[in-house]
């Protein structure tokens, strides 16, 4: 409709000043982020690091100065430290898979139409909206013996001999934030999912089901296939997500007790926050994300090997 | 065997309901239970008589409408600005082939990928000389920061979802680009914008490891670390902590009703796009 009239015109060529404010544009828009990225975000990164060679410690004025691999040599002997891996490995893989277990099966549950279903979402969802300090406390009081139902029930079922709280358990302990966590990530799990298989086209069941497959079939050979890479992506991103997610440990059991419930994460910030020596918190950091670089890394080349294998 | 399986489905999808709520549903009923009940009664599910007391005394004798208050400033600013910023760039990233976008998408990605823990003794250490700690400016700007690169790739699913001849043809017709964005593509993305501003609200409103770094002393305290210096001195009162406990919870669960059914649908979007 318009076209013809510009078109008809022969189009005179850009000014050099109108071509650099059609390059700038792109910038213009951008630049408001990007400069908050690069400040708060990748500036710190940088300095974080450096600090891991440094004697950073805020409450002494002599501090600063280089010191090499000081840091990463004590690092190598710190027990605390080593406790901390392994715990990390044990929330993160825990908590990742219950909430993808239960996740999953929310998220086929929901894919069915029924009376009600907007409403049912909205309330399993709800979880996820809750602040994650308040899921600790939450959860926190309801091991408490004294306010909390939970280690009442657990003697009338008669997995515990007495009600006594688990946080306070170094055995049992772990399974407090875990049980929060779980709480309140299946949302996140059921939300990806869910959207995943929306988006499963729903003549290939119908299709499916006029070839005779049963219901078995059907999941197996249609719904997982497409699932795959929404289950894949999600899981990885999770994975280093919960690993770095401190907060349910700080507030439930601030990693005690007696270092039980000690994640790396958390390790980090008892270092920064309560020992001040920023130093040796940003060398426990570098090594943690070396760590989860490279897990992404073979996630990513399995990942890779499996699809050209297909 | 299908009404079997149909009473399988609601009674499965009720358990996850109470499983969702029953920690809650505690949390307000402990709220409400006087202080002479609450150890006598610990596990009955409804008080033999319910009182607003604890919410009173919160309310009157503490220092939450203030947390509330400076929560509110912090979570509200941040939500705004992050929303406003990103819908620009989120365009940007729609809309434009240009060079270096590669990079920018890649810097947003990398600041999604490693442990914000690590920047905990940095950011401290940048913001003191700038009288930024213990300020609500101060976290508005760091909160600000963290929430931008996922909010980016947000809105840019979103206005992958409009088509590009709306604003083409407005173009065309004269108007500039920044006229077209504003006048026509961002009034089609308010849903988008609703979920957005949801999102970042939400998690604004949790934040918690920068605000205990960052901020000391009641003035500038949000709730996250009000309730916890709450917490950790006055541990015997209960109904108190908890009544806190609700107030705090408020205000997310409302944002969240509101944005959670862009949620699924935002995501299908992006699913079938991708």
């Amino acid at each position: 409709m318009t076209l013809s009239t510009t078109g008809s015109r022969p189009r005179p060529l850009k000014p050099f000043a109108r071509r650099l404010a059609d390059a700038a544009e792109p910038w213009l828009y951008t630049a408001p982020v990007l400069v908050l990225i690069i400040a708060v975000m990748l500036v710190p990164l940088i300095l974080g690091l450096s600090y891991a060679f440094r004697d950073i410690q805020l409450l002494n004025p002599f501090s600063g100065g280089f010191v090499g691999l000081d840091h990463f040599r004590e690092l190598s002997q710190d027990t605390a430290f080593y406790r901390a891996l392994r715990n990390t490995l044990w929330w993160t893989g825990a908590s990742v898979f219950l909430q993808f277990f239960f996740g999953l099966i929310l998220a086929l549950l929901l894919d069915k139409p029924f009376a009600g279903r907007g409403l049912a979402q909205a309330l399993v969802f709800l979880p996820w909206a809750v602040p994650t300090f308040l899921a600790g406390l939450n959860w926190a009081w309801m091991f408490n013996p004294v306010i909390g139902p939970l280690p009442h029930w657990m003697v009338s079922l008669g997995i515990m001999s007495a009600p006594n709280n688990i946080l306070a358990d170094p055995h049992l302990a772990m399974w407090g934030p875990i049980i929060a966590n779980v709480w309140w990530g299946i949302p996140f799990f059921a939300i990806t999912l869910l959207a995943a298989l929306q988006a499963i086209p729903r003549d290939l069941y119908e299709a499916a089901a006029i070839d005779g497959a049963n219901p078995l079939q059907r999941f197996t050979s249609i719904t997982l296939p497409f699932l795959a890479p929404t289950i894949a992506i999600t899981v990885l991103l999770r994975t280093v997500w919960i690993a770095n997610f401190a907060d349910l440990i700080i507030v439930m059991t601030n990693g005690g007790p007696a270092d039980r419930t000690q994640i790396v994460a958390s390790y980090i910030f008892t270092q920064a926050f309560k020992r001040l020596d920023f130093g040796y918190a940003s060398a426990i950091a570098l090594v943690l994300l070396v760590l989860l670089l490279a897990y992404s890394m073979v996630i990513v080349v399995i990942r890779q090997r499996l699809i050209e294998k297909d | 065997m299908s009404i079997l399986l149909t009473i399988a489905h609601r009674l499965a999808i009720l358990a996850y309901v109470v499983f969702a709520l029953f920690p809650l549903y505690w949390l307000l009923k402990v709220s409400v239970t006087p202080n002479d009940l609450l150890y006598s009664e610990g596990v009955r599910m409804w008080p033999s008589h319910a009182t607003l007391e604890h919410y009173r005394y919160v309310l009157e004798n503490s220092a939450f409408p203030i947390f509330f208050r400076n929560s509110l400033i912090v979570a509200g600013s941040t939500a705004l600005v992050v929303t406003l910023i990103s819908s620009l760039s989120g365009y940007a990233l729609s809309r434009f082939t240009f060079r270096g976008k590669y990079a920018v998408v890649a810097l947003m990605l990398i600041t999604q990928m490693f442990p914000l823990v690590m920047l905990v003794a940095p950011i401290f250490k940048m913001l003191s000389p700038l009288g930024l700690t213990n300020s609500l400016m101060g976290l508005i700007i760091v909160y600000t920061a963290f929430n931008v690169p996922f909010a980016t790739f947000l809105m840019q699913s979103f206005f992958d979802g409009i088509p590009r001849d709306l604003e083409d043809s407005a173009m065309i017709d004269g108007a500039s680009r920044f006229t077209a964005f504003r006048q026509i593509i961002l009034p089609l993305t308010l849903p988008g914008i609703a979920a957005t501003l949801g999102f970042v609200f939400t998690a604004a409103w949790s934040e918690l490891l920068f605000a205990l770094m960052l901020i000391s002393g009641n003035d500038s305290a949000t709730f996250p670390v009000g309730l916890l210096t709450f917490v950790s001195k006055f541990s015997v009162d209960f109904g108190q902590m908890m009544a806190a406990g609700v107030m705090a919870l408020v205000p997310a669960c409302l944002f969240f009703l509101l944005i959670q059914r862009y949620l699924v649908q935002g995501l299908t979007a992006g699913a079938v796009k991708g």
